[in-house]
């Protein structure tokens, strides 16, 4: 397990009472499906008043993750807990909002019937006008699900996890397939409940989405978490430039180059992973005045997750 | 390595009678609302058994025509309403649960602090307001236009018997709902409905029916609720109503077991 109060610090924005106090963990957590291993040997906490990104690919085990937080799926071993108990009990789930990626919501039922059913389920709901307020649906409360567009369904949802006024948040990639303009205003109602001191689990596999809101961004590929820092940090370690170029040069010359991490042979062409552009590229052209077909682009974070896998082996490493 | 471990005061969930009670009805009521707004159920379940009575029972009537020891309007009350009722809550049950099982709806709930027995009730009640109305709707036609005779307490004695058959046909649903998709559900439900209310004697009276088709009728749990609703109005087959009531209690029990099994086998992938 890996200290992170080092981000609290940073980070002096929030200060309620009970900050920094794990209020949700998974221990040594794996989650098996058939043969496949979902999760393995997790240990991932979030602490009060904090907004963690679980950064990742598709088929990470983000959603497998979030699932056992929510009593949705037990841990073929290891333990989940969520405010000191199982997530299974009503009793914790009354302080748990969640946000989970659904194909089809009842669509003939208006968003302030939506919110009025789930607010019954909570002892202490905030009322409708304020659920509404805080999620941006005033205008559109006595519209039909079905009628509504993309960003809107997801932000029914949002009121849906909030409407009983829970003390943390589950959210599973709530802003897959929106666009530009929805995925903001979403994130600034999700910065709203970091303001009302609520404590905030977010999936993405968007870098920018992580950056954008967390105090910490959490890794993980392949089940496995594989690094856990600042978003600051992370986006340094993963921010590396590819060069693609056509050039008589060997691996091994190239390799040698400072700055270098990686480079593969992709039939005529050379793939460079390089932590800067420049220099690489200057080295380059100097030592090969017929390179050609040069191409310069950033890292996806794909190749950033490969990195950091192979810079580290399969340790898990606190940036 | 040990972790901050920090003990949390016992979250105890208080929950008074009053208040589950409000959640119950809550979720029925949405329920209802939901199905009553999509067209494809609320009117389909309405209007199929209705428009097969006025055709069958009022249209194609001749004067006198004696059916079972009754007359052609009144035999087909019963049948039809046993028909609207397996519709209603068929359709009610187990095309709704498949959907919301098959696309996440469910998931969503389950994450919640509801109650999941009241996701079961709202789907049962359902499956009961239609039904009531489909019947309610057979009777009034029948005896506004069709001539039927029948004493107040006869038809609130044929209603309530026929809602209580959509007991068994919610049963029925529930364990359809957990075992077929949720783009296979409506096509499963009728290939399933269909045949059965023919089989049973719902849409032409068992006695027209080939000898050896009565004979496998009895095995069918649809037949049995007819002949209970048939019975009120003096045209069944003159059988025991225990053997139906039995018949149905029973047929409802083995559903109610299979939707456990689905229920327990969702939650195994979840919780496996």
């Amino acid at each position: 397990m890996i200290a992170t109060l080092q981000e609290t610090q940073e980070h002096p924005k929030k200060q309620s009472g009970n900050d920094g106090v794990v209020i949700a963990s998974l221990r040594r957590a794996s989650k098996n499906f058939g043969n496949v291993q979902a999760l393995r040997q997790v240990d991932f906490t979030v602490r009060a008043g904090e907004l963690v990104a679980l950064l990742g690919p598709n088929g990470a085990g983000k959603t497998t993750a979030v699932k056992l937080f929510l009593g949705l799926a037990k841990p073929t071993s290891g333990t989940v807990s969520v405010f000191g108990g199982d997530p299974i009990n009503a009793e914790v789930r009354t302080r748990i909002g969640a946000m989970l990626q659904v194909a089809k919501v009842p669509e003939t039922l208006r968003v302030r019937e939506h919110i009025d059913l789930f607010s019954s389920y909570y002892p202490k709901p905030l009322p409708l006008a304020e659920t509404l307020a805080v999620a941006g649906l005033q205008e559109i409360k006595d519209r039909e699900f079905g009628e509504l567009s993309g960003g809107q369904r997801q932000r029914v949802l949002f009121a849906l996890a909030l409407c009983g006024d829970p003390d943390i948040f589950f959210l599973d990639e709530p802003t897959v397939g929106l666009d530009v303009e929805s995925r903001r205003q979403l994130w600034e109602e999700i910065r709203k409940l970091i303001a009302r001191g609520k404590t905030i689990l977010l999936t993405t596999h968007y870098l920018e989405e992580a950056d954008a809101l967390a105090d910490r961004v959490v890794v993980i590929n392949r089940g496995e978490i594989i690094a856990e820092g600042t978003p600051a940090k992370i986006k340094a370690s993963t921010a590396g430039r590819r060069i693609r170029c056509v050039s008589s040069l060997a691996i091994e010359t190239v390799r040698a180059l400072p700055g270098v991490v990686e480079v593969r042979r992709d039939r005529d062409a050379l793939e460079i992973h390089a932590a800067e552009a420049e220099p690489v590229l200057r080295e380059l052209l100097m030592r090969d005045p017929r390179l050609s077909g040069l191409d310069v682009s950033s890292a996806g974070l794909e190749e950033a997750f490969l990195a950091l896998t192979q810079d580290h082996g399969n340790a898990r490493v606190t940036l | 390595m040990a972790t901050v471990s920090t003990t949390f005061a016992t979250i105890k969930l208080e929950r008074p009678f009053s208040k589950t009670l409000a959640i119950y009805f809550k979720e029925a009521k949405y329920e209802f609302l939901t199905r009553l707004r999509l067209r494809a159920y609320s009117l389909s379940t309405i209007t199929f058994p209705v428009m097969f009575y006025v055709l069958f029972g009022l249209v194609l009537n001749q004067k006198d025509a004696a059916v079972g020891g009754t007359t052609l309007p009144t035999y087909l009350i019963p049948t039809y309403g046993a028909f609207g009722v397996m519709g209603a809550s068929l359709f009610g049950t187990a095309s709704g649960l498949a959907a919301e099982r098959g696309l996440g709806w469910l998931q969503v709930k389950r994450a919640s602090p509801m109650p999941p027995f009241a996701y079961f009730t709202a789907k049962v009640a359902l499956g009961m307001i239609f039904s009531t109305v489909v019947v309610s709707l057979l009777v009034s036609l029948g005896i506004t236009f069709g001539g039927v005779h029948l004493p107040l307490l006869e038809a609130a004695k044929l209603i309530a018997i026929l809602v209580a058959g959509s007991l068994p046909f919610c049963a029925m649903g529930l364990a359809i709902g957990y075992f077929v998709g949720p783009n296979s559900a409506v096509a499963t439900i009728n290939l399933i409905y269909l045949p059965l209310s023919f089989c049973s004697g719902l849409w032409v009276p068992i006695m027209f029916l080939p000898k050896l088709m009565q004979q496998i009728a009895h095995f069918l749990p649809p037949y049995h609720l007819a002949q209970l609703a048939l019975g009120v109005v003096g045209g069944g087959q003159h059988e025991s109503n225990w053997t139906h009531w039995e018949a149905l209690i029973g047929f409802s029990l083995i559903c109610l077991g299979v939707a456990r099994l689905g229920f327990q086998r969702d939650e195994g992938k979840m919780y496996g």
